[in-house]
């Protein structure tokens, strides 16, 4: 074989697998597009304004799903508000004060592992120590405190990754007019990563929003027929509510346009505020290069 | 000057920062707790490698090697799916695709890692599980299959995203010297870019190990629930997270059952965590390799 | 910031440390085979004593009862009977479990509108169950393989039909499981070769429910106990209900009131 032929099949070979990686990519996006599309297509139609704002009805075979998105909120939010704190209060200390001491190690171990756990454990745990050892029953509390852990990892993760991303100059100017370290972490160094931090955070809204396992013992259930009024009752929620309605409903069939409105719901939560913080990230990246 | 609040908030942050040392320690104790009173009254040996899974019966049997089994095949059929498509993805992303393109593509590969499990096994439930039925003649579409491919997709994210990261990583000195050297980009690829990355691409197919086998929605809702050892693809499986979450609800409080139920708990995630351990092994191997 | 004052408010309440059960409120927690009897009545019932309000969720008999013997539910919804492991527990609490029927639950073997067995006898089913008989055709029907549906082995559904039909034989580990009566119904209505079965509550056009050794399974055969696979469900309070709780006991039993409600639920209401 002359090497002009054997350099064509070489040429030819790599068209080849470059297709093949092309496909791959490909798919990727049609199964994200089809499953969203499939969902759209079915559950548009029981999307209404009564769907969202109306209590489930008739043994929950009838009627919205406003109960379950308040909870979802509910969740999600207060969980955030107790997590981004904390999270980003170890984000700055991992990053500013200590990047390689022993504390820092095992810190980071935690956080790891932390992020590895199955969400069912979490939910194991959380009935466990909050909603057993604690006391708090299966109430919104629980359910808060679980999902705080759960998100936990990608709240520092993500707040540490933006304060790399400001530069090291900054903080060396501010030493250099006198100020001191906590003055230039607050004055400084938040306010430039602020953004990233809050792209962590919807992130985590997103997660804790979609998160089935980790409640389904500690705050969600099946029905209950009043909005929370207070933080120790247990509320509905969006993911427990479409397993509810696709496992365990009283006529699976007769519900699927629910089920679909549900999990179409769902997405758009999820899938918008994932959206959302990759734009946000894109753009602070754009501004970053700029 | 005011050292005495700089060191306060110092040892405050420090404080904060060890509650992700807490939290971890609490789970893994309080699984001990709830899940070790179980091994008092019934054998290690017989709870690893029972064959029955009979938790309300008379007498209780409490055997989760079908569980564990279950959960290794879901996770070994998910991976050698997920694998090569998020390691093609992410040699797409970092190496082939046009900038326009990847700013289109990589959003979609997030987004995925953004859907609801719930979702994921709604879909598989409602769409892929008629389909197995009709057009594979699956007793149940309900199976071993329909759950492999659902967390397929659910761990290529995981894995195209680290793998990327670890593409992208390799200098770029490496791949020019090898087109000099009149190597295609396809031969750059696969002989010195893939393998300088080959650290990085291991923990990614660790940590979408680890995803799947602690997944938990699709599991329960698509694979069917039977706790069998499995011998073909389109036999029904009842993986450890499926266990737990369809019987936590019903089982007495502090009965043997609940404590079992603690004690499978304990088993998962001792494999995740050997999945993590191993994953962060490579990682921290990787990195020191590239300090030489 | 809407949400951020609710969830302020939420944590001034607690600060208030009031906990759920204010004095005009009932908390019912437990079985979801219970669960929509006690939705339709709650409604019923709430429209009747407007000052009372039911807070309902359901989680499992084991949920139901546990939260009932922590006190943070009045009365717990259960399928089954309590254990011996609760008993005890509440025993050590010093607590007393009064148990209360509110109906009767038949249990229907289902199978596919498509499959022409119509008929099987209790050791059919139990042997089919057991994966002794595995096709079809060794019942009169079509050269198929058996696909058997159970149902999760912590239900109390479960362990009525274990306790009827299957006695002392094990249901085969290959059989499928479902979560609740509704994904047992949904699998076999998709399934032309399943087998499964479910409260008579909820059969409807999608699937057939088998009739056993001829008797038919309605609210008169399951009554008079001939037909053989009923059961009670109950509510469970802690001690002899007082106030609210006995109210509602009392709307519960009520011919004319809450049995009505069991009846359309799809459930079978206790006989005179």
């Amino acid at each position: 074989m002359n090497s002009a032929t054997r350099n064509k099949y070489r040429l030819r070979f790599q068209h080849l697998m470059f297709g093949l990686l092309h496909a791959s990519a490909a798919i990727n996006v049609l199964a994200l597009s089809g499953v969203c599309l499939y969902l759209a297509i079915h559950g548009l139609s029981s999307l209404s304004w009564e769907f969202l704002t109306a209590y489930p009805k008739n043994m929950m075979t009838e009627g919205g799903i406003m109960p379950c998105i308040v909870g979802t909120f509910l969740l999600a939010f207060g969980s955030m508000i107790l997590v981004f704190p904390i999270g980003v209060a170890t984000a700055v200390y991992l990053h500013e004060y200590s990047r390689h001491s022993r504390l820092t190690y095992y810190i980071r171990f935690g956080i790891n592992n932390l992020a590895g756990v199955p969400s069912i454990v979490f939910g194991l745990f959380g009935l466990s120590f909050f909603v057993t050892f604690l006391g708090l029953g299966v109430s919104l509390l629980s359910g808060i405190l679980t999902l705080s852990i759960l998100t936990l990892p990608i709240i520092i993760n993500t707040a540490e990754e933006s304060l790399r991303r400001v530069p090291d100059s900054w903080r060396e100017a501010s030493f250099a007019m006198g100020a001191t370290k906590v003055q230039t972490i607050l004055r400084v160094v938040i306010p430039a990563a602020f953004p990233g931090m809050l792209t962590g955070c919807i992130l985590g809204l997103a997660r804790a929003a979609g998160e089935t396992g980790a409640i389904m013992f500690t705050a969600a259930v099946y029905f209950t027929p009043h909005m929370p009024d207070s933080i120790l009752s247990p509320v509905m929620s969006l993911p427990y509510h479409m397993y509810i309605l696709a496992t365990s409903g009283t006529d699976i069939e007769k519900t699927l346009p629910l089920q679909y409105g549900t999990a179409l719901m769902l997405i758009f939560l999820v899938v918008g505020m994932n959206l959302l913080a990759i734009i946000l990230r894109d753009r602070l990246q754009n501004r970053n290069k700029q | 000057m005011n050292t005495r609040k700089e060191r306060l908030i110092q040892w405050l942050l420090a404080g904060i920062s060890t509650l992700s040392i807490l939290s971890m320690a609490g789970i893994v104790l309080f699984l001990l707790l709830d899940g070790l009173p179980f091994f008092k009254d019934y054998p290690l040996f017989d709870f690893l490698f029972g064959l029955g899974w009979y938790p309300t019966d008379e007498p209780m049997e409490f055997g989760i090697l079908p569980l564990i089994a279950g959960s290794f095949t879901v996770m070994a059929l998910a991976t050698v799916i997920a694998v090569p498509l998020g390691v093609a993805t992410a040699i797409y992303l970092a190496e082939v695709a046009k900038p326009g393109m990847r700013r289109i593509v990589k959003p979609f590969v997030e987004l995925l890692a953004a859907l609801p499990s719930v979702v994921i096994g709604f879909f598989g439930m409602v769409v892929v599980a008629p389909f197995l039925q009709n057009f594979f003649g699956a007793s149940s579409g309900l199976n071993l299959l329909n759950a492999g491919l659902m967390l397929a997709f659910m761990s290529v994210p995981i894995i195209c995203s680290v793998a990327e990261d670890a593409i992208y990583s390799v200098p770029r000195e490496l791949r020019e010297a090898s087109l000099s050297l009149g190597a295609t980009k396809w031969e750059t690829l696969t002989r010195v870019v893939l393998p300088a990355a080959s650290s990085g691409i291991g923990t990614a197919v660790m940590l979408g190990m680890s995803r799947s086998i602690g997944e938990t929605m699709v599991v329960l809702m698509v694979a069917g629930g039977a706790a069998v050892i499995p011998t073909s693809l389109f036999d029904s499986v009842r993986p450890i997270p499926a266990s737990i979450a369809a019987e936590m609800a019903e089982a007495p409080f502090h009965s043997e059952h609940y404590f079992a139920l603690f004690a499978t708990g304990i088993v998962l995630i001792i494999f995740t965590l050997i999945f993590n351990a191993t994953a962060f092994r490579i990682a921290e191997k990787r990195n020191s390799g590239i300090g030489c | 910031m809407k949400i951020k004052s609710i969830v302020m408010s939420a944590l001034l309440a607690l600060c208030a440390a009031s906990p759920a059960a204010a004095a005009e409120s009932i908390t019912i927690n437990g079985s979801t085979t219970v669960l929509p009897i006690i939705q339709k009545a709650s409604e019923h019932f709430m429209s009747s004593y407007p000052d009372i309000s039911i807070v309902l969720s359901g989680g499992g008999s084991g949920t139901g009862i546990k939260s009932l013997l922590d006190g943070i539910t009045d009365v717990a919804m259960s399928s089954r009977d309590v254990k011996s492991s609760e008993v005890k527990l509440a025993a050590d609490k010093k607590m007393e479990l009064i148990r209360t029927v509110i109906g009767v639950d038949a249990l229907v073997p289902i199978v596919n509108t498509k499959n022409p067995v119509k008929d099987l006898s209790i050791e059919q089913l139990r042997n089919i169950f057991a994966g002794k008989i595995t096709n079809w055709k060794e019942v009169g029907g079509n050269d198929a393989v058996i696909v058997v549906v159970n149902r999760d082995n912590s239900s109390g559904t479960y362990e009525c039909w274990k306790e009827l039909v299957m006695k002392d034989t094990r249901v085969m580990p290959k059989a499928l499981t479902q979560a609740s009566n509704g994904g047992v119904a949904q699998n076999v209505a998709t399934n032309p070769n399943a087998i499964g079965y479910i409260g008579m509550g909820y059969l409807n056009d999608n699937v057939k429910g088998l009739t056993i050794g001829g008797i038919v399974a309605n609210a008169e055969t399951a009554l008079a106990k001939k037909w053989p696979l009923s059961r009670e469900l109950y509510l469970f309070t802690n001690g002899k209900p007082a106030g609210n709780t006995a109210k509602f006991m009392d709307f519960m039993l009520d011919p004319k009131l809450g049995q009505q409600d069991v009846l359309k639920a799809g459930y079978i209401p206790l006989g005179k």
